[in-house]
Order: C-alpha cells, then sequence, then structure tokens
C-alpha cells in the first residue's frame, strides 16, 4: 500500500524542476531577448522552491541541535518552545571536540596542500608536455577513479602497518592525497589547458625553466583552478569517515568525523549532541567552501568543459 | 609524436639555418621529457604504492580463500602465519554462477545498475534545469546559486544524518505527507521505500556538482548562436535541441562519466542512511563492503572478488563509452 503512494508523491516533487525551464522558454520567443513576466515569474518560483528544498535538511539539523533533550528529534515541535544552544556548549566543553577539531584541520589542511601540488605538476605536465606514457598515464588517473574505495581499505592497511604509517597524521594524508590526486590532476590539466602556450614560452625565452615557468608564471595564473582543487581536497578530507576510523587508532590522533561515531557508543547516540556536532562540523567546511566559491564556476568550467 | 616533431625538424634545418641540429634537438627533448617525468612522478609514487599494490594484493586473494579465520595476524609478540589456500578462479565462478548467486550477485547488481541509471538521469536533468534557470539575466541569481550549492558544501555525513533524521517514522517528511493526507512509507525498512529514499537522498547529493559544471558550460556557449538561432526562426525547443545541448557535449561527456563512476561507487551515502540492515537496498560495493568487515568471519577473497568484478565493470564500460564519444567526435580525455 505504502509503496504505491510513495513513487507518485516523489515524482512530482521533482518532475516540475526539470520540465519547466523548457516549457517556461515558448513565452520567450515572442519578446527577442527579453523573458515575458510570466516565464520570469516562473523562473524565481522554481528557483526558491529548489533552494528550499536543498537548505532544508541543513537548516533541519540545525534546529534539532537546539533541542536540549536526546528524544528530541522525535517530537521537533516541541523544540520550540524549549530551544537552546546547551548542546554546542556541552560538545564544546566537555568532549574531545577541540583536539579532534585541530586534527582534522592538520589533516585536510596537509592533504590539501599535498594533493593539490601534486596535482598541479602532475596536470601541468600532461597537460603542456607530450611524452611517451602520457596517455597510460591520463588512463590509469581515470581509473583510479573507478576503485571501490571500501573494498581497498585491507589492503591499504597492512600498507600502512608495514611502512610504519599507522596511526599517523602523514599516513592518513597520503591515503587521502592518493583518492582526491586522480580527479584533481584531471581538473587542473583542464585548466592549464586554457593558459595560453605563449606564457610558457615567453618565460622559457627570458630564462626560466620549465619548473620555473610552472612556479612562477603558471600557478598564479591558474589560481581559480587550484582553489576549485583545494576546496575538493580539502572537503573530502575533511568529511571522510572509513578511512579515518580504520587508520587511526588513539582517541588524541581523530579526526571530528571518526571522533563523532565514537560519540555515538560512548552517549549511547544523544541525538541532540550529535547534530550539535554535526553542525560544528559543517561550519568551517561551508565557510571554506563559500571562500572559492567565487572561482567554483570559473575553475570547474574550465576543468570539466576543457579536460 | 616525436618522429613528427623530428621530420620537420629536419627540414626546417634545410631552410633556415639558425635552427638547432638534430644531437641538440633530441637533447632538447630529453630534458623536455625528464622535467615530464620529475612533476609525473610523485603522482606515480603514491598511487603505485597505495592503489596499484592493493590492486596486486586484490587480485591475489581473489585467488584463494581467504577469511579473517586463515590470513596470517600478530597476536602480541607471536606471528601466526598465512593458512589460506590458492583456489584459482574458483571465487569469480562462485560469486557468478555458484548457488544462489542469482540472490547473492545479481540483484544486487540490478538494483546497482538500475540505482546508477536513475540517479545519473536526474543528476543531469535537475541540474541542467537549474543551470538554465540560473543562466538567465535574473535578479538574485547569486543567492540563488549560492543556496542551491548549500547540499555540495556541507559533508555529506552530516545531511545523510540529517535526512535519516527527517525519513524516520514521524519525521519531517511523513509528517509533512500526513498532514497532506498521504501515504507514509516506512522510508528506512519498507524495501521499495529504502530504494526510492536512496535515489532521493542521493539526488540530492549530486545535483549542485551537475548543476555548477553546467553552467559553466552554458556559459561558455556564444549568445551570437543563439541570436542567429533566433534570426532563424527557430523554436525554444529547437534552440535547446541544436544550440544548447551541442554547446554543452564536451561538459555533458565528462560530467556524465565522473557521475556514473561515483554513482556506481557510492559508498558513504546508502551506509550511513541505512546501515548494515537493509540487505535489498545494497549496492554491489557496500554488499562487498559488508563480506570483507560486516560480518564474522571476514570474506576477505569475496570481497575482494567483489571488488575487482565491480571495477571490471567500469572498465569496460568506460571503454565503451569513450568509443561511442569517438565516433561522435567527442573525446572525454
Amino acid at each position: 500500500m505504502s509503496t504505491t503512494a510513495d513513487l507518485p508523491t516523489q515524482g512530482t516533487s521533482t518532475a516540475p524542476r526539470a520540465q519547466r525551464p523548457i516549457a517556461a522558454r515558448p513565452a520567450r520567443v515572442r519578446r527577442r531577448g527579453q523573458s515575458s513576466r510570466t516565464a520570469t515569474a516562473l523562473s524565481h518560483g522554481v528557483l526558491v522552491l529548489a533552494s528550499l528544498i536543498a537548505v532544508l535538511p541543513v537548516l533541519y539539523i540545525f534546529f534539532i541541535s537546539l533541542g536540549p533533550d536526546k528524544m528530541d528529534y522525535l517530537h521537533p515541535g516541541q523544540i520550540l518552545g524549549k530551544a537552546t544552544l546547551a548542546n554546542f556548549g556541552k560538545v564544546l566543553g566537555q568532549t574531545d571536540f577541540l583536539t579532534w577539531f585541530l586534527n582534522s584541520i592538520l589533516v585536510a589542511g596537509g592533504t590539501c596542500i599535498v594533493g593539490v601540488l601534486i596535482a598541479a605538476s602532475t596536470g601541468y605536465a600532461v597537460s603542456r608536455m607530450r611524452f611517451p606514457g602520457l596517455r597510460p598515464l591520463m588512463w590509469s588517473l581515470l581509473v583510479t577513479q573507478m576503485f571501490p574505495i571500501a573494498v581497498l581499505i585491507v589492503p591499504m592497511y597492512y600498507i600502512m602497518a608495514n611502512l610504519g604509517l599507522l596511526d599517523s597524521y602523514g599516513g592518513l594524508i597520503l591515503v587521502y592525497a592518493s583518492t582526491v590526486v586522480p580527479y584533481c590532476a584531471w581538473l587542473l590539466k583542464g585548466y592549464f589547458d586554457t593558459i595560453p602556450v605563449e606564457i610558457d614560452e615567453a618565460g622559457r625565452v627570458d630564462g626560466l625553466s620549465p619548473f620555473g615557468a610552472f612556479w612562477r608564471l603558471i600557478l598564479p595564473l591558474a589560481r581559480p583552478g587550484l582553489a576549485v582543487a583545494a576546496f575538493y581536497t580539502f572537503l573530502t578530507a575533511w568529511a571522510e569517515v572509513p578511512f579515518a576510523s580504520t587508520f587511526l587508532l588513539s582517541s588524541g590522533k581523530y579526526t571530528l568525523a571518526v571522533g563523532l561515531t565514537t560519540f555515538v557508543s560512548q552517549y549511547e547516540s544523544q541525538w541532540n549532541l550529535m547534530a550539535a556536532t554535526s553542525v560544528l562540523i559543517a561550519l568551517p567546511a561551508s565557510a571554506f567552501f563559500y571562500l572559492v566559491q567565487k572561482h567554483l564556476v570559473t575553475g570547474l568550467t574550465a576543468g570539466a568543459a576543457k579536460s | 609524436m616525436t618522429v613528427a616533431v623530428q621530420g620537420t625538424a629536419g627540414q626546417g634545418g634545410r631552410d633556415r639555418g639558425s635552427r638547432p641540429g638534430p644531437v641538440q634537438r633530441l637533447k632538447l627533448s630529453y630534458s623536455k621529457y625528464w622535467y615530464a617525468y620529475a612533476m609525473a612522478a610523485p603522482v606515480v609514487i603514491v598511487l603505485g604504492l597505495l592503489v596499484a599494490y592493493p590492486l596486486g594484493r586484490g587480485i591475489y586473494l581473489t585467488l584463494t580463500d581467504a577469511t579473517s579465520l586463515n590470513v596470517g595476524h600478530t597476536v602480541g609478540v607471536n606471528h601466526i602465519p598465512d593458512t589460506f589456500k590458492f583456489v584459482g578462479l574458483h571465487n569469480y565462478q562462485d560469486v557468478l554462477f555458484g548457488p544462489g548467486s542469482y540472490d547473492r550477485f545479481w540483484s544486487h547488481f540490478g538494483w546497482t545498475v538500475m540505482w546508477t541509471a536513475l540517479c545519473v538521469v536526474l543528476h543531469y536533468s535537475l541540474g541542467l534545469g537549474l543551470a538554465m534557470l540560473l543562466n538567465q539575466k535574473l535578479r538574485g541569481r547569486t543567492f540563488y546559486r549560492m543556496m542551491l550549492i548549500v547540499p555540495w558544501a556541507v559533508p555529506t555525513f552530516v545531511t545523510v544524518f540529517s535526512w535519516r533524521l527527517m525519513l524516520a517514522d514521524g519525521g519531517l517528511v511523513n509528517s509533512v505527507l500526513g498532514s497532506l493526507h498521504l501515504g507514509q512509507p516506512g522510508w528506512l525498512s519498507d524495501p521499495l521505500a529504502q530504494k526510492a529514499a536512496a535515489i532521493l537522498v542521493n539526488t540530492w547529493c549530486g545535483v549542485p556538482f551537475m548543476m555548477v559544471s553546467l553552467l559553466g558550460g552554458l556559459q561558455s556557449i556564444p549568445a551570437e548562436l543563439y541570436e542567429a538561432a533566433e534570426m532563424d526562426g527557430a523554436t525554444a525547443w529547437q534552440r535547446f535541441r541544436h544550440v544548447t545541448l551541442p554547446g554543452l557535449r564536451s561538459v555533458s561527456s565528462t560530467v556524465v562519466l565522473l557521475g556514473i563512476i561515483w554513482t556506481f561507487n557510492q559508498f558513504v551515502i546508502i551506509f550511513l542512511l541505512f546501515g548494515q540492515n537493509a540487505p535489498d537496498v545494497q549496492i554491489l560495493v557496500t554488499w562487498a563492503y559488508r563480506l570483507g568487515f560486516g560480518q564474522q568471519p571476514r570474506d576477505y577473497a569475496q570481497s575482494a572478488t567483489y571488488g575487482i568484478i565491480l571495477l571490471s565493470i567500469l572498465i569496460v564500460f568506460t571503454a565503451f563509452y569513450q568509443r561511442w564519444l569517438k565516433r561522435n567526435d567527442q573525446a572525454a580525455i
């Protein structure tokens, strides 16, 4: 009974968004270059609805985090009357949150720097130089994307153990780098392709080595692309759960995402505290995102469009 | 490539005496390669160590009967050696054609394919629709774009966790459905509703990436093309069909390929939304993880076999996709 009811509702909630832009267009045919008032209103309507849907779960988790009682999520209506920031105080003051936060910053920041540098130099190499092994390299970058990462964890664990990298930030940074670099290299290759080769050549004529041209001329020009890659690596490392929970052994080394999971067993899943922690984890990530989002469209376009 | 370069160099050398001779050119190209290899080396080392080696070990494990009971491990100071045997291709045969292979592999395979197809179609069509709306001259479109990117900006596990609360029995979604006098499916327990919920959440998470990429693609289509089409009396649909879609081709072919690969291997959403106790909604990746980690004894060999099969499916698919693109004159790499 329920199964027949849910499908149509899902269909109606998603279908109009896909069709409207097409349906809204005919109104524009009449007046060239200007959209009619109905079309504009329709566009606004759809965009407002879509924005609401996009923001809703985030607002909802924030709302739940305001409820002081651990069962409040079951009857959210009651939270309004007794909303409080007590959960945040509890998480910040009485748990290892701040340690985990610093660890996360360290790991995500490290991944960001290592990953982007490696990806940029590879991206530059495959963008500018034709060398034997170029195509296999591009292919292996693509194939690495296809690895079901969950399946790689066991062998990776053995390698990390043999290298003495278990329970260390360096090991985790290396693992994250191996998952983010292929995509970033691809992305940056596309971005470098859009920078005219004449710039490199001019640099070479003025006596720069290929490294020099890359470092002094191309990297500064590729800042939007680098910002996107940095953003992608940072967020991936910030929010990654399976690797971190496998490779980090002592609680002093935990990142936030792992800390959150221990939190559940330790405190018998107090959903209010979980929600508060989630909000605190999401805040820096979103802040970082909006810092680089100015470059996002240009960077990503160049990357995706021309790779 | 090199041959062609040297050929032209020889010709040029005859015309203009100032060009470097073949020996020097070879030296130059050597230094060129040297830089290229030096710059690609970090990636090759990292990927070789952490991806190629595990892959090799994974392939080896698929040819054995390794489980957590017979794999060597260290207890205190004692090292217990491996005792698993080499069994050849038995694991592959068992997974693909063995007894109960339909329930173990093929049913999950069917659902994984359906999941990938539905999700990518939804990602792409919704992403394109929103991108086209944002590409108009519209008041507040920067604001809309910022709002619509939110699902991408917030870590996945946070939002999946939020969806879990919203989709729970008596959660927000069912309360709203109830107040509208509609059915209230058990999103997290009923098999069919679980699948709908998984697709819904993944669509919500994946649309922003498509939207931003396609928005960038739309902005790179010259406005003159639309003007010309309008002069020729093309309808909105014709403009969409013959200007917009071809203009987006290169972006589309890349993001669709990435979308398919990512969705096929999407682990976090299903894992966190349903945990291990929802066998019907597990796609192949989460199922393989369950074999390797979520049960006792852990079946490393079978888990690795699934991993290799998954990888092969994706590689074969990508090869065909590239070929198809090439036939239509658009390369993804």
